[in-house]
């Protein structure tokens, strides 16, 4: 840790609180235009509880969350690109 | 740096840059023969640390097919065939960035042909682990390809592109951790200095992400004044963002700055 702590509410508030409404109106405007039905962002309201725990290690957990858990490699790779969660999330 | 201007070596000088390293990668697009990677090689090897050099920036880059492009074994084998020729050159540290993309059997494959030159030869080795929902699965099987070999020293591999969820995994197997900064996804400076708190400031290196797409080649003097305004001092920030790197860079007798 730092020798002097700053205050790092001062430091991160405001930068954190974009990022919640932008979350919220990303939600909204998916609703407004009938696609939150996609997996992608039912992996991201699974992840949405870690927001709320009281335990260490919150982001790690969201990580986790929108993870492949599978072990195996697959047969063969036929695209180059990632889509930020997994398909069998439902 | 390939796809870099000349201002962006000359604000990593002005920002106090010694030395930059430069893996071989993907060019946004699949090259199409060996012929393309041989150029490619020469660029890196022969071009690129006289631009650096006109900036008093020492250039050191590392070889490889790039997992993107390891799908096509054929190809793949083709590549990995020109290396050895190329680990001659002066600036030339090591194997990389090889790794995992998509996490498939043929890339995992050529992967474990990277590691046996890299073995071979005797050459430190840089790791790509894979984006996104894959990255957790992949660095995985890459820690298990590596463990397969135990005669490699884990303390002259880096696994690159850790995130809160992998970092763990890497470090407590011996092995170096890269945490490659982006402006607008991935690792950021604040939580690459959160990762810093919660694992610790050994085996451990930032990099900025200097590619095609959006990345930022001052993300480490960036981030170096985050840690300033989250309270750390010189000697701290001088460990991460210049003793660390030199100290993994070093192992190999190629790197001038010890």
């Amino acid at each position: 840790m730092a020798d002097n702590d700053p205050n790092l509410v001062d430091l991160g508030f405001l930068d954190a609180r974009i990022k919640l409404i932008d979350i919220a109106a990303f939600l909204d405007r998916l609703d407004r235009h009938g696609q939150a039905d996609d997996y992608r962002v039912d992996a991201l309201r699974k992840a949405f509880s870690e927001l709320n725990s009281q335990e260490a290690g919150r982001a790690a957990r969201v990580l986790d969350a929108l993870s492949d858990h599978t072990e195996e490699p697959i047969e063969a790779a036929v695209i180059q690109g990632a889509f930020g969660a997994p398909l069998k999330t439902r | 740096m390939v796809s870099r201007t000349m201002d962006d070596y000359m604000a990593l000088a002005c920002a106090g840059c010694k030395a930059v390293n430069e893996p071989a990668f993907w060019a946004g697009f699949d090259r199409a023969s060996a012929q393309g990677f041989y150029d490619y090689f020469r660029q890196i090897t022969e071009y690129e640390p006289r631009r650096a050099a006109k900036f008093c920036i020492e250039h050191y880059c590392w070889l490889c097919i790039n997992p993107k492009e390891a799908e096509d074994p054929g190809l793949a084998r083709e590549v990995i065939s020109l290396i050895p020729e190329f680990l001659k050159k002066p600036n030339v540290l090591g194997i990389g960035e090889i790794g995992l993309n998509k996490n498939s059997r043929n890339e995992l494959m050529i992967l474990e042909e990277h590691i046996q030159l890299a073995e071979d030869h005797g050459q430190l080795i840089l790791v790509h682990t894979p984006h996104l929902e894959d990255k957790r699965k992949g660095t995985k099987l890459i820690i298990d390809a590596l463990l397969n070999h135990p005669k490699l020293d884990p303390g002259r591999v880096i696994i690159d592109h850790v995130e809160e969820h992998t970092a763990p995994l890497v470090l407590d197997k011996g092995f170096w951790a890269g945490m490659t900064l982006y402006p607008e996804s991935k690792v950021t400076p604040n939580r690459a200095i959160d990762m810093l708190e919660m694992y610790g400031c050994e085996r451990v290196w930032m990099n900025s992400a200097c590619d095609w797409g959006v990345s930022d080649p001052l993300s480490v003097p960036k981030a170096a004044l985050e840690m300033r305004r989250r309270g750390y001092d010189d000697a701290f920030i001088d460990q991460i963002v210049y003793s660390n790197p030199a100290q993994f860079m070093g192992q190999s007798e190629r790197f001038a700055l010890k």
